[in-house]
């Protein structure tokens, strides 16, 4: 076609400036960080944080994990048998409070991300499915989640754990699950939103299979809200097994675990020692720092949405 | 619109913008959207904003009110409002002034509307809130206007949920919302573009002689000229954010002076060459005696007919007379309770499902809204690719090809084009691309579902080109459903036109737009607006006398 109206067309239609090459992609995603909030940093930096010494307890402690190196309940900055400092005392067996609380960020923060990500894939995949496949296997997923959510979490994690035992694994798994019911909720919600679209009807008339659908069509645009749910969901898991913990099914000693050195400790309390309030302390700067990095990312996608 | 009688009261200034320059802001740079626009409306006057989509005339719309979209910034001029300067007005005498004295009808009412509460409610919220009046005398007051906007049972229409009642309802319900506070000045922004030709009408009726009963001054924004020739006193043409031509509606539509105007006027010109009639040879697709129900609801009662290869069968009628329906069983969305779809004489099984990959290979889609039929979070690349790779087994280098090659084809740059996203895209191209990812399946047949009517008419204009192209060089077959009859006297060989489930007329093109015609057709080709300004006034007499109207009302 070569008639004057045709080449106007081009003109206006398609006047749009030329996309970033690939390779100044990681160039955006540094100047988008340098862009963000104050808060959002500071969430940044707590995480990467705790990140930092989760990874390198072992260099960073003066003692062993479980190691007992003095009397019971030293005071802060008490000089030990070996001449090093108990820089925050010792706790109710003797042992170094500090080594203990970055061993727990270790155990804590480990268990908790990956008993997320493992709720996060079974409900995540079961929620997808449920919005795309709908009628009977919607049905039957969604009715089995009314029934895992219809008895408290804390009591029907507890019911569970005397049943199956205490170990690691197992508390992983039985968290996963039952964390996995809310994250189902969410998948399913959003989802449904995105299965109308006809762009999954142009990939079901294309003769697609479930799992394109489910992986390529709808996973990509519902991450936003999911990853929203995710940094908010570890904060819950790792609540979760720190209550556990402090009521004693949670992860076992001589494992090092927040939760449990507040119980351990909890009698100082009564003497009016911040000591036992320090792995709390531990776990609330955490939640804050995630959560604020988590309203970072809302912002920001919720604003692109507005573009759109 | 010809009120020269009131042209004495009507000349004081309401509302005056000058040098108006506003800025949006993308990737942390503000580009002017707006480059210095006056604008000077009298009482009693209506001006129409004409351009195409990015052209700037919503943001001048609503900058009339003061207001600018978040992301937005006024950078200079000035607005001044009868008396008041909007540019220095505090936020909360802005607030007294809107929804009281300049009053804003938004394009899409379904969306503008809170489906949790009844018309009537959203309604007396205004003036109840302004302290107008109480809330009694304000749903009184609605009852009056529903009355006069020609709404049916005025009394109790109110007290229905937004989703009770039909889209052009819904859009004069607004209307009357509007005008709850008697403003002097009303802002249109498109407010019959998602209506269908029929609604439209009625709708385009009832606001102009609102209008012209509370005489108020309005700003009617569309791209449609033939409709704002009806409405407007004065129109403004505005591209990139400037103005192209200003003049009076006769004038302008009369003898326009600026090449752009040309263009935009010329736009309908667009006609498909004449292709020879198609009985001899074997249909490619034929439905036969279909009928289809949503449940117990029956949307199709008996169709049939046959599209041939390298033709195009135009599919019309208003919302809900089942063509989209149709089209859903011929891609096997709707299996069919009777009757059953060919293709190359062979039935094709009723559920998609059960279909074999080459089956749907043969018969592609493309939709109305190009932004929800494409993955936004997928590369152009891969949306076109996927099909290719799918259906035809291209890895590697043939497929990035074969990308290029569909990328051409569409007319879209491929080294510009293949790594973005589609929220990088424009409408207009982000149809291309989906007409590309039909292509990319090597289809014989093609369905459009109102490909061209979320597009302004210069971008609808190169679709249509495009996919006449397409159909010459590759000899593909469309079925085009569309509810704009300038689209069908474009491109389509044959016209179906359907009524509540049936066909009512089928034929060739031509012969479709001679008389005589059924009944329903002649609705629809007179409801077709023209560029002649006193065509809505002359249409509209010749329907009083003959009473066509009733039945475009029931309907």
């Amino acid at each position: 076609m070569s008639d004057p109206v045709e080449t106007t067309v081009g003109q206006t239609a398609d006047a749009v400036p030329p996309p970033p090459p690939r390779q100044r992609r990681l160039a955006d995603a540094w100047r988008e960080l340098k862009k963000a909030p104050m808060s959002a940093k500071f969430g940044l930096v707590v995480i990467v944080g705790y990140v930092f010494v989760a990874l390198f307890a072992p260099v960073l402690t003066p003692f062993g994990e479980s190691e007992i190196v003095g009397a019971e309940f030293e005071e802060w900055g008490t000089v030990g048998a070996e001449g090093k400092q108990f820089i925050l005392g010792t706790d109710n067996l003797g042992r170094d409070m500090l080594t203990r609380l970055l061993y727990g960020a270790r155990n804590t923060i480990g268990i908790a991300f990956v008993t997320t990500c493992l709720a996060f894939l079974i409900g995540g995949v079961a929620g997808i499915l449920a919005a795309a496949l709908a009628g009977w296997v919607d049905q039957a997923l969604s009715r089995f989640v009314d029934i895992l959510m219809a008895i408290p979490a804390l009591i029907f994690a507890l019911l569970l754990l005397t049943i199956f035992g205490t170990s690691i694994p197992v508390l992983i798994v039985i968290i996963a699950v039952l964390d996995s019911t809310r994250v189902f909720r969410l998948a399913r919600a959003v989802s449904l939103n995105v299965v109308v679209m006809d762009f999954v009807e142009a990939a079901r008339l294309r003769g697609e299979g479930i799992g394109w659908i489910t992986i390529r069509e709808v996973l990509p645009n519902i991450m936003p809200p999911m990853v929203a749910e995710f940094g908010l969901r570890f904060c819950f898991v790792f609540l979760t097994i720190a209550a556990l913990s402090f009521l004693g099914l949670g992860i076992q000693p001589p494992t090092a675990d927040w939760g449990s050195m507040v119980r351990d400790n909890a009698t100082l309390i009564t003497y009016g020692d911040v000591t036992p309030l320090l792995p709390a302390a531990a776990i609330a700067l955490l939640t804050v720092g995630v959560n604020f990095v988590v309203d970072w990312f809302l912002h920001k996608t919720s604003g692109l949405r507005d573009e759109q | 619109m010809n009120n020269n009688d009131n042209n004495e009261s009507n000349s004081e200034v309401l509302l005056e913008m000058r040098g108006l320059r506003i800025d949006g802001q993308s990737d942390d740079e503000w580009h002017e959207i707006i480059k210095g626009i006056d604008i000077t409306l009298h009482r009693g006057e209506v001006l129409g904003l004409i351009g195409e989509s990015g052209a700037g005339k919503s943001t001048a719309g609503l900058a009339a009110m003061g207001y600018v979209h978040p992301g937005c910034r006024i950078s200079g001029g000035s607005i001044v409002f009868d008396g008041i300067d909007l540019m220095s007005a505090s936020e909360d005498e802005k607030r007294k002034l809107r929804g009281v004295r300049i009053a804003y009808v938004a394009q899409s009412a379904a969306a503008s509307f809170n489906p949790a509460h009844k018309l009537i409610d959203q309604f007396s919220e205004i003036p109840v809130e302004h302290g107008k009046s109480s809330k009694d005398a304000a749903e009184a007051d609605a009852k009056d206007l529903y009355g006069r906007l020609l709404l049916p049972d005025p009394d109790n229409i109110g007290y229905r949920y937004p989703h009770q009642v039909s889209g052009g309802q819904l859009q004069r319900a607004m209307t009357a919302m509007a005008l709850a506070c008697r403003p002097d000045l009303i802002i249109f922004d498109e407010p019959t573009t998602a209506l269908d030709v029929t609604t439209q009408i009625e709708v385009l009726v009832t606001i102009r002689d609102i209008v012209r009963q509370f005489n108020a001054a309005a700003i009617y924004i569309t791209h449609d000229l033939a409709v704002v020739a009806q409405m407007a006193d004065r129109i403004m043409v505005l591209r990139y954010g400037e103005l192209v031509e200003e003049a009076d509606t006769d004038t302008m539509m009369a003898d326009p002076k600026k090449e752009y105007t040309k263009t935009l006027w010329a736009v309908r010109s667009f006609k498909k060459q004449a292709t020879g009639t198609y009985t001899d040879t074997s249909p490619l697709i034929r439905v036969e005696n279909v009928t289809a129900a949503y449940g117990p609801l029956t949307v199709l009662h008996d169709i049939s007919f046959d599209i041939h290869r390298g033709q195009t069968v135009a599919v019309v009628g208003e919302s809900g007379s089942g063509k989209s329906t149709a089209a859903r069983v011929i891609t096997g969305l709707l299996p069919p309770k009777e009757g059953q779809v060919l293709v190359n004489n062979e039935p094709l099984p009723g559920d998609y499902r059960k279909r074999t990959k080459d089956q749907l290979r043969h018969a592609q889609m493309i939709y109305q809204m190009a932004d929800t039929a494409v993955n936004p979070r997928h590369r152009i690349r891969e949306i076109i690719g996927r099909p290719v790779a799918f259906y035809l087994g291209m890895k590697g280098d043939e497929l990035e090809n074969r990308i290029c090659e569909l990328l051409n084809l569409i007319e879209l740059e491929p080294s510009q084009f293949i790594d973005r996203f589609p929220g990088e895209l424009s409408g207009g191209q982000k149809q291309r691309v989906c007409i590309a990812r039909a292509l990319a399946a090597e289809p014989e047949f093609i369905i459009c579902d109102e490909v061209t009517s979320a597009l302004d008419q210069i971008v609808a204009e190169g679709i249509l080109r495009l996919l006449d192209r397409l159909q010459r060089e590759l000899d593909l077959a469309y079925m085009f459903i569309t509810h704009d009859l300038a689209t069908v006297r474009a491109i389509s060989d044959e016209v179906i036109v359907m009524l509540q489930g049936r066909i009512v007329e089928h034929g060739p093109c031509a012969e479709m737009f001679t008389p005589p015609h059924h009944e329903y057709t002649d609705l629809l080709l007179s409801s077709v607006p023209e560029m002649d300004p006193n065509w809505l006034d002359g249409l509209m007499e010749k329907r009083r006398t003959e009473g066509v109207m009733e039945s475009a009302s029931t309907s």
